[in-house]
């Protein structure tokens, strides 16, 4: 690791003010990829702003019936909190598939959003990356590329966004408020995280400066048909190879509402705004989930065969998406189970 | 595609000169001041600054558990913890949990249940199971199992480090499959064996 100089702020303001009047500096939140990406010499930040110490750690309710989730609350603290549980279990369910007990105690809501990609290429300093060295090349493109993504990529990075607890924080169209030199704004979602495009150094859409204080869950929660299936190479402490989030608001038979979105397949929590509508207003069917499923992966884009490879990918998100659907609208209206089981995958 | 030399970008940042400072943090019940770096870890500072050395570095990346202690009841990787950022918490390590002559639950059952081979990742081992223990979130053996995933066992004695968890959390009886509660007879003790 390299040597730096670290100040403990107090406040938000004080932290945006600390680290813009030091040259390379870096928000320091629960430390566990900051650190770890600096032990491995990837990230070389000359001071840190401690961010501990600022009230941000609570999780409140809003006066529009959504809660806020603060920016340093931890993600153990907020998937058993009372009120995650209860309105939102889609989101605690979320975080609860990610990292270990050890790492979720420490990591926080902040940090969370603006972990770095696992990409093999990324954390070896002797292969070429995009996305750790500018202008280096791409080694996923052709090299084994299993984690890496097939939908939004470029030819400058196929790397995917590693968090379980974003995948549901896209479905529940969260909104993330963030403070800078310029004052707060809100940043919806979907526009936080961005593709790679020829830029993939920039794995989000802060400006210098910028600091997450909190994100504001609206107020529909899908506490009634949700699911988070999550696939991997083996059942704990992995990062997903394809995940669904599903929310979805029933009126007896027909979906009412539909929001999802998929991980460990693009640069961010992959939403498509159009495969949702396809949902609305019709009654859970095979075929339906099938069409559905389809129009997400209409465009993907494998990088090679076999299980080195992420072409398999594509096959594997379409029926994930079609099993976390049956599975969401399946959990209090029954399908017909007949249908689904005389249909071909 | 050329192979990257990245040396070439390491030496580009010239190295600051940073002053150690005075860091106390309270561990085990007791403060300790220590002269340290913002960098050191405080898996670095318990062990190389407090001689508290049964806290283990394994990896060193937050992947092992081997040092895993608690920080106000709850269980973190010290190895990717600032030590600087952790004053005014309560830290408590594996020689905190217990002593010699007077072992914590969780040691006497890992003992009792042979729950190690070298020992290397035990301390952790514990105090992972203690901090899931604070939790009351576990009940099942495949709960635990979950909820134990943040820690590795080279030599892979799982299966005793399972019994002794739950014997631990059910206060002597451990959960079969089927919901039910029963009570086990305890194994032998790790040092009747003879390797």
């Amino acid at each position: 690791m390299n040597s730096f100089t670290l100040t403990q702020a107090t406040a938000a303001d004080e932290a945006v003010r600390d680290l813009t009047s030091h040259d390379g500096a870096a928000y320091l939140g629960g430390g566990t990829n900051l650190v770890d990406l600096m032990k491995y010499n990837l990230e070389r930040p000359s001071h840190l702003t401690s961010l501990g110490m600022l009230p941000l750690a609570d999780i409140t309710g809003l006066p529009d019936g959504g809660l806020r989730l603060g920016a340093l609350a931890t993600n153990a603290d907020t998937a058993w909190h009372p009120e995650v549980e209860k309105r939102y279990p889609l989101l605690s369910q979320t975080i609860l598939a990610g990292a270990t007990p050890q790492l979720r105690n420490a990591a926080t809501n902040g940090g969370n959003l603006n972990q770095r990609t696992r990409c093999y290429y990324f954390y070896d300093l002797a292969a070429p990356c995009n996305k750790r060295e500018p202008g280096t090349g791409c080694s996923a493109l052709t090299g084994p590329n299993r984690v890496c993504g097939v939908l939004g990529t470029s030819d400058s990075c196929i790397a995917t966004q590693p968090s379980d607890m974003c995948v549901a924080l896209a479905a529940l169209e969260a909104v993330v408020r963030v403070q800078g030199p310029d004052g707060e704004r809100t940043i919806k979602f979907q526009d936080y995280h961005r593709l790679p495009g020829d830029q993939p150094e920039k794995d989000n859409t802060l400006k210098p400066g910028e600091l997450v204080t909190a994100i504001d869950l609206p107020a529909e929660g899908y506490a009634d048909h949700f699911v988070y299936l999550k696939l991997r190479d083996r059942s704990s402490y992995a990062f997903a190879l394809v995940s669904v989030a599903v929310g979805l608001k029933m009126n007896g038979d027909t979906i009412e509402k539909a929001r999802f979105a998929l991980g460990g397949v693009a640069h961010k929590p992959w939403r498509d705004q159009a495969a949702e509508q396809l949902l609305e207003g019709q009654k859970p069917s095979p075929d339906l989930f099938r069409q559905v499923a389809a129009k997400v992966f209409a465009e993907a884009k494998g990088y090679g065969e076999g299980s080195l490879h992420n072409s398999f990918k594509i096959e594997l998100g379409k029926r994930a998406i079609v099993r976390a659907l049956k599975q969401a609208t399946e959990m209090q209206y029954e399908v017909n189970p007949n249908a689904f089981l005389n249909s071909n995958p | 595609m050329s192979l990257h030399f990245t040396q070439e970008a390491l030496d580009k940042t010239p190295p600051t000169i940073v002053p150690t400072q005075p860091v106390t943090l309270n561990v085990n019940g007791e403060d300790h001041t220590i002269q340290i770096a913002p960098w050191t870890s405080l898996l670095d500072a318990l062990r190389e600054y407090m001689d508290l050395t049964g806290t283990k570095k394994g990896c060193d990346h937050g992947q092992c558990g081997a040092c895993t202690v608690l920080v106000d009841g709850k269980r973190i990787n010290s190895c990717l913890a600032l030590a600087t950022v952790y004053q005014g918490k309560q830290i408590q390590t594996i020689e905190g949990l217990g002593s010699e002559d007077n072992l914590s639950p969780l040691q006497q059952a890992f003992v009792d249940h042979d729950a190690f081979q070298c020992g290397y990742c035990t301390p952790g081992q514990i105090c992972s199971a203690q901090g899931l223990i604070n939790e009351g979130r576990c009940k099942t053996e495949d709960e635990v199992r979950e909820h134990l995933s943040g820690n590795l066992c080279r030599c892979g004695a799982y299966t005793n480090i399972l019994s002794a968890v739950m014997e631990v959390l059910h206060d002597g009886q451990v959960v079969v499959d089927n919901g039910t509660l029963v009570t086990i007879p305890a194994q032998p003790s790790a040092s009747s064996s003879v390797n």
